[in-house]
């Protein structure tokens, strides 16, 4: 039966590969190709590469990069980070990327999302939505771009973007990255509620049990930086993932999402 | 010369990495005329199916027709690409290129089995009769789907595996040199490395 997918999620930052906490301090912890390589061995069941500082830069997705990536990556790979047009968008499918994944340009203009979704296909169109709880715990849509959070309501927002087309959403807590401590549940709890689409659940998590929490909350999908970067209380960089029968044993026999 | 039917619907990238990866000799034919030099075919796919056909009626259909039925060239459609194998697909209103004798529904799930559409992610195949693509009763074969269609053959013979999603569907099917498989081996690991090149050397 089908499996829950385990996604690593790899952040670039000037040509490097980066990890931050709660979205800050972004510290190198290596060369991306070298990554890649090395999650493709271990049979990962999909990828994601998120360049965080291209919107911010203002800056259009470094395609030379991503060849490279796509060359070296036979599982499903999708690429986020400065897309906002069509024709960029079909630059990186003809490169081998399978999803693009969008933030900064959706948040201006929700149409992006349908116009490239009638054109790839929903499945294809994936939407990150960042959320940061403030000192309430109330929840915030988050704008990674700028660093700040946005008015509009962020559960309504996710009910748009999926109206709008959108295939899968990305669903991160800001405050959990990169910290290890475990998955933000209500928050996933409250957006996989009455969604029709795929949940890929970020932030947090730091064990199998805690991937296993977010899907038991309704995550169709985990993905995880630190955990398949760091290791030990000294956060030293060792890409790992888990063996697959680990996985299978993880949700019993049936891995069904 | 293995050429990929470039007809505007898929994401040929990821199938290039991949043949070029088995040490393949890759063309990708953006017009028809490229099909006449063409000893294996591959048709890929990704989107609607009536999309699909608008794009093979662009004058691609003939000189498929004659290389596919008439020299035996094996092709082999992924994804879309296997759907369009067949006759008719209730997503569209197009006839399909009708090699396989077969039609395309679309997925209806029963409340009790709680899955969703599209069928997203990884899941086993079980082979169903001999072929040079999948040897029979090797260890657990997985590959990656991203499908909300599945093809129900005519003749039971043309399955080639299956997959269980709410129940078992063609994962891929055969018919002589025409080959379809529903999941992505150029993003299936080994797995579909060794679909690929197996279809590359046969």
């Amino acid at each position: 039966m089908l499996k829950h997918r385990v996604i690593p999620c790899l952040l670039l930052r000037g040509g490097g590969l980066v990890k931050t906490l709660k979205f800050a301090n972004p510290k190198y912890v290596g060369d991306p190709i070298n990554a890649i390589r090395i999650f493709n061995d271990k049979e990962v069941d999909e990828l994601m590469v998120l360049d965080i500082g291209a919107s911010k830069e203002h800056r259009a997705p470094n395609f030379a990069m991503i060849e490279q990536f796509a060359s070296e990556c036979f599982m499903p790979l999708c690429y986020g980070g400065g897309i906002r047009t069509i024709a960029q968008a079909q630059q990186l499918f003809s490169l081998g990327v399978e999803k693009i994944c969008l933030q900064t340009a959706v948040l201006e203009d929700l149409s992006l999302v349908t116009r490239l979704a009638d054109r790839f296909g929903s499945q294809a169109v994936l939407v990150s939505l960042d959320i940061k709880r403030n000192w309430l715990g109330k929840p915030y849509l988050y704008a990674a771009a700028t660093g700040k959070t946005v008015k509009q309501p962020w559960l309504e927002f996710s009910k748009r973007v999926v109206g709008a087309g959108a295939g899968e959403l990305v669903v991160s807590a800001v405050d959990r990255d990169g910290t290890l401590i475990g998955m933000d549940l209500d928050l996933i709890r409250e957006a996989c509620v009455d969604l029709p689409v795929p949940v890929i659940a970020m932030g947090g998590a730091g064990s199998l049990a805690d991937i296993k929490a977010a899907t038991d909350a309704g995550a169709s999908a985990v993905a995880a930086g630190a955990y398949f970067v760091f290791h030990g209380p000294h956060r030293a960089v060792l890409i790992t993932y888990p063996q697959y029968h680990e996985l299978e044993n993880l949700w019993g026999s049936n891995r069904g999402e | 010369m293995i050429t990929i039917v470039d007809y505007g619907m898929g994401n040929l990238g990821s199938i290039v990495n991949m043949l070029k990866r088995v040490g393949a000799d890759v063309a990708v034919a953006s017009s028809a005329a490229a099909v006449s030099a063409a000893d294996k075919l591959i048709i890929p796919g990704v989107g609607a199916f009536d999309h699909g056909m608008t794009g093979m009626n662009d004058g691609w259909i003939d000189v498929l027709n004659e290389a596919v039925l008439h020299r035996g060239v094996p092709v082999l459609g992924i994804c879309l690409g296997m759907q369009l194998l067949c006759r008719s697909s209730e997503e569209g209103h197009l006839p399909g290129l009708g090699w396989i004798d077969a039609h395309v529904k679309r997925f209806r799930m029963s409340d009790e089995h709680n899955l969703k559409v599209p069928h997203m992610g990884w899941n086993t195949v079980t082979i169903v009769k001999p072929n040079p693509l999948i040897e029979v009763g090797q260890d657990e074969q997985r590959f990656y789907f991203v499908h909300s269609y599945h093809v129900v053959c005519s003749n039971p013979e043309d399955v080639l595996a299956v997959t269980d999603y709410g129940f078992h569907f063609a994962a891929a099917v055969s018919h002589e040199n025409i080959f379809g498989v529903q999941f992505h081996p150029e993003k299936s690991h080994r797995f579909g490395m060794d679909l690929i090149k197996k279809f590359v050397e046969f």
